[in-house]
């Protein structure tokens, strides 16, 4: 790793290599930001075609869309918690919001399964209609993505307990905290474009 | 602290959001346009105050690239709905 180290700045930004990393994290939500958004253009498309089967509103119930709605904008806050104990040079402080955000994200997880099985014992699969299968590949997704964040949160973690905040544990912490938020970002527009527009027509 | 405003902003617009769709009785083009412009102010909210886009000392190249991404979604979704309108 690069030796040029400018301890004026945060540790994640303190090497070169560092900043390229960030920077190219940052290149890779853009592209990410595509993907979800052909998946909300095919959904937009396939929305009202039902082919007989279930609509919205016979699916969508608000209390558990809320629910994992407030887990997931609570883990991001929980995780930029965790980014401000690390910049403090807070290791432990850093570790135990991450561990409450990987917990409530694993619970945003969990309902969202739920709520998958529940909609497939009420006959609504992926094969139903199209309005289904786009339905299920744009959350699906997502949760994928959640799922994913989850497991290499994880293993960044280890990284921390066994070497200590470094800029290269500092920056792996970073970025996944900005990977986070971004799930967090493309909730937003599912919970307003797909539940919530489903709920209102 | 810039996390804390931000979580609690972040929790009115989705409770603002939820209001206007289920408990108003405006019409469905109108509800679509407020809580669309509340999920956008709740994104920036959230690149901005969670995500410091504007940190580091690449912030221009970050912005100009989100800007950019940003910019083919809103061209695929409106793009999409737009032409596939046509003889419904």
């Amino acid at each position: 790793m690069s030796a040029n180290l400018n301890t004026a700045l945060p540790l994640e930004y303190q090497t070169e290599q560092n900043r390229m990393n960030i920077l190219g994290f940052w290149i890779f939500l853009g592209a990410e930001i595509i993907l979800f958004a052909t998946l909300f253009a095919t959904y937009s498309v396939l929305s009202t075609r039902f082919a007989g089967g279930p609509t919205q509103n016979d699916l969508f119930e608000i209390k558990g869309v809320m629910t994992e709605t407030i887990l997931l904008l609570t883990s991001s806050f929980t995780c930029g918690l965790a980014i401000y104990e690390m910049h403090r040079g807070n290791k432990k402080g850093l570790l135990t919001w991450m561990i409450i955000t990987l917990l409530l994200g694993a619970g945003f997880v969990g309902l969202e399964i739920n709520e998958f099985i529940t909609y497939v014992h009420e006959g609504a699969t992926m094969q139903t209609s199209a309005f289904l299968s786009s339905f299920f590949v744009l959350l699906g997704t997502h949760g994928l993505h959640v799922s994913m964040g989850i497991g290499w949160a994880v293993m960044v973690m280890i990284q921390i307990v066994k070497r200590g905040l470094t800029p290269v544990t500092a920056r792996k912490a970073f970025i996944i905290g900005l990977y986070w938020h971004f799930l967090d970002v493309v909730w937003i527009f599912i919970f307003t474009f797909v539940y919530l527009k489903g709920m209102v027509s | 602290m810039t996390q804390v405003f931000g979580f609690v902003l972040s929790l009115v617009l989705t409770f603002a959001a939820l209001f206007v769709a289920l408990k108003t009785s405006l019409s469905f083009n109108a509800i679509i346009w407020i809580i669309g412009t509340l999920a956008v102010i709740q994104a920036a909210l959230q690149l901005f105050m969670f995500m410091h886009l504007k940190d580091g000392e690449d912030s221009k190249a970050q912005t100009i690239n989100i800007l950019y991404g940003i910019f083919i979604a809103v061209v695929t979704v409106a793009g999409s709905i737009w032409v596939m309108s046509f003889g419904m």
